[in-house]
């Protein structure tokens, strides 16, 4: 072992023998991780083991791809089979199922689908094949959005006009708050996702956790960070807060990152979005702004012929809604694994069926 | 999706730089934060510098652990 990480290791330990010692409520208490990334790194380092029973951590709805809807896949699958276009995507979404098909197997059979690392690669694709239209599979929660509308304004600059934009993006406090007020979720707090709240600040958790009484910690990503975490929701807990935190002080600051909201926002503005298994949830949505109708897929393109249907028996609506856990689905770890995903939550890494399979079984 | 890691900024030119981290070098987009220096550490997340990185800040984070370490076992020899 490193020598860092036996440090983190003691730290670690250190740390969940002082949670020990908190006082907890008699039926004990269930925060929810609302981001993938959480989700992943918790499974990875085994912490739901470690952890006393009486202190539960459940999964939330914070995988961009896992709640993009089906229709979504199928529109860019749609994307893929027009003459003459390329679909460039964050590598996330390459295996996701669609109705009929999914971005890969579209791939196999000759499709011109490319993986980007970043955006601005799409619009380097864009520049480099003038004769061909090129879709960015524009999905992403407040981390990601800003890059985007970056990409767009700079190819705008650079007059490319063969770059498009399907757009799914969405904000992560508005399912938060829907998932409260839905009474989906019984939850005694919220670890807030780090690098969403880089840029949107702390200040946008206020509302949720003075409306249903429930503390929020914005929490960093290595193991200790979520530790760490986890002992300033108990010590809330027991003294009765419901304020608003940050952990991951090094990186997010209250009032966020202010220029890279600004560029967010002169490209896109809120809508209503539907969320995979959840549902619509008034505002949680990006969609263009009539000024940048030229860029938008949905707009330029003829996608009225797609038809979607959710795979039967997949239940990632009530795991995204933090409700069950994946072995409640009959389908789990038999007809869905994640060499052959039925549901969004088995395929992407950071998709709550995925993490379970991989590590807590 | 929302991996993004801390890099060292060693170069700028204009709203692009490049960022290091151990042997990994890579560009990045530096259109989202304001008044990038070398030398300073940023969230980097699909290509953008995203945030800076407080050193103080992360720092004072691990001196504050040690410290609960070194208590604990304090606390066990005795
Ligand atoms: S195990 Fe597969 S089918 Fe079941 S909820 Fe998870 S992703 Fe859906």
């Amino acid at each position: 072992m490193k020598k860092h990480d036996s440090a983190h290791h003691s730290m670690i330990r250190a740390l969940i023998e002082r949670i020990k010692t908190l006082p907890v409520p008699g039926e004990g208490v269930t925060f929810m991780e609302v981001c993938g990334t959480h989700t992943m790194e918790i499974a990875r380092a085994g912490l739901k083991k470690m952890l006393p029973p009486h202190i539960r951590l459940t999964s939330g709805p914070g995988c961009p791809v896992c709640v993009t809807p089906i229709s979504y896949v199928d529109k860019a699958i749609a994307l893929c089979r027009e003459k003459n276009c390329v679909v460039t995507t964050f590598g996330d979404m390459f295996r996701v199922p669609g109705t009929a098909s999914c971005l890969e197997r579209e791939r196999a059979r000759g499709a011109d689908i490319r993986i980007v690392y970043s955006p601005i690669e799409s619009a380097r694709v864009a520049r480099d094949n003038p004769g061909k239209r090129v879709v960015f599979l524009s999905v992403g929660f407040e981390t990601t959005t800003p890059g985007i509308a970056a990409t767009i304004l700079h190819a705008g600059d650079a007059e490319i006009r063969n770059l498009f934009f399907l757009c799914a993006n969405k904000t992560v406090p508005h399912a938060m708050d829907a998932l409260l007020a839905g009474g989906k979720a019984a939850l005694d707090g919220f670890l807030c996702p780090g690098h969403v709240s880089a840029i949107t600040g702390s200040l946008p958790y206020r509302a949720i956790a003075a409306r249903h009484n429930v503390p929020c910690v914005v929490a960093g990503f290595e193991p200790i960070d979520v530790v760490r975490a986890i002992a300033m929701l108990l010590v809330q807990t027991a003294e009765g807060r419901h304020d608003v935190e940050i952990e991951y002080d090094r990186v997010v600051r209250p009032e966020g990152n202010r220029k890279a909201r600004d560029i967010a926002e002169r490209v896109f503005e809120p809508a209503d979005a539907e969320w995979r298994g959840i549902g619509t949830i008034p505002g949680s949505g990006l969609r263009l702004r009539g000024s940048f109708a030229c860029v938008d897929a949905e707009q330029v393109f003829d996608l009225s012929h797609v038809v979607s249907r959710e795979p039967r028996g997949c239940r990632c609506g009530e795991i995204l809604a933090g409700a069950i856990l994946p072995p409640a689905c009959r389908l789990f770890g038999k007809k869905c694994t994640p060499e052959h995903p039925v549901g969004a939550c088995m395929v992407s890494s950071e998709g709550t069926c995925a993490a379970y399979y991989t590590y807590e079984q | 999706m929302c991996l993004a890691a801390p890099m060292q900024l060693i170069n700028i030119d204009g709203e692009t730089g490049t960022a290091r981290m151990n042997a990994v070098r890579q560009a990045v987009d530096l259109s989202l934060i304001e008044s990038p220096a070398v030398g300073d550490y940023v969230i980097v997340h699909a290509g953008f510098a995203i945030e800076k990185l407080d050193r103080k800040r992360a720092r004072q984070m691990f001196r504050a652990l040690n410290t609960l370490i070194e208590r604990r076992a304090r606390h066990e020899k005795a």
